[in-house]
């Protein structure tokens, strides 16, 4: 049973370069074929400073951690027996690359179903440029299966 | 795309991507920066008492990113989220989809969309809020 009192717990915050190739192999990765998200003169003829980070990248960004498994590791949690249960975005100043970003997390919740089977461990991000725009943020929901 | 133009019930542009190969996941892998084995070493994913390797959830959330962003410019989407519904196979062929089913205020317009494979298996279903001029 995970720890219960790792509710609120916070993180050191993480900053990270939003890198051009980075963005490139992302694109390439999940078959992007709008040319914003691999051609800068497509991208700033779109109003972009430089290539866009995709909607979901701000959750890359957080695994730049040195240990990206941060929270996972800090309670004990088997990898193993870890899935991905639901993830949420909000949005704010668009991500791009060059962009400097910081990355500001908390532990929001700890509960379980099914008699305990399964445990659900909730993380907020929030995240800002190096102008201090605030840039979104993300809810994360980890599934662990307990065993049996 | 304006918020005038826009009714209950429209369809997005559906998305089918290639087969989800091994190739896939690695390449998401090292892209994403998500480097848990259980989606890139089969002994691992064996361990864990998995019949194979499997997509990460992240991967299909991208898919349905590009469902959106086919849609409507990114810099439009407020709010986009997802429950994992079931695991994503290797070798899947995933389409998304989805429908306008809210007219808000201010307006913003809220869509349900979803990724299948291709025996119909819902594998992410979801909601976006974007804002249209």
């Amino acid at each position: 049973m995970i720890d219960r009192s790792f509710i609120g717990q916070s993180f050191e915050p993480l900053t990270v370069d939003v890198e051009k190739g980075r963005l490139l192999a992302f694109a390439k990765a999940t078959g992007a074929t709008d040319p914003i998200y691999t051609d800068e003169a497509a991208a700033q003829a779109a109003g972009y400073a430089a290539l866009p980070a995709p909607p979901t990248f701000l959750f890359t960004l957080d695994l730049e951690r040195a240990d990206p498994f941060y929270f996972i590791n800090l309670m004990k949690i088997d990898l193993a027996r870890v899935l991905h249960g639901e993830q949420k975005f909000t949005y704010g100043t668009p991500i791009c690359a060059g962009d400097r970003i910081t990355l500001t997390s908390r532990v929001t919740d700890i509960y379980d179903k099914k008699g305990g089977a399964m445990e659900f461990v909730t993380v907020d991000t929030s995240a800002t440029n190096q102008h201090g725009q605030d840039v979104g943020g993300m809810t994360r929901t980890i599934v662990v299966r307990t065993p049996q | 795309m304006r918020y005038d133009d826009v009714t209950v019930g429209d369809p997005l542009p559906a998305l089918t991507t290639k087969p989800v190969s091994r190739t896939t996941l690695a390449l998401f892998a090292g892209a994403s920066g998500d480097h848990n084995p259980i989606h890139i070493d089969i002994d691992f994913a064996k361990k864990a008492g998995m019949p194979d390797v499997f997509a990460h959830g992240m991967l299909g959330m991208a898919y349905l990113g590009r469902l959106l962003t086919g849609w409507v410019p990114q810099t439009a989407i407020r709010e986009f989220s997802t429950r994992f519904v079931s695991i994503t196979q290797i070798h899947a062929v995933i389409t998304c989809t989805g429908t306008v089913v809210e007219k808000l205020e201010g307006n913003r317009v809220r869509v349900d969309i979803q990724a299948a494979d291709q025996n119909g298996d819902v594998k992410l279903a979801g909601q976006a809020i974007v804002e249209l001029s």
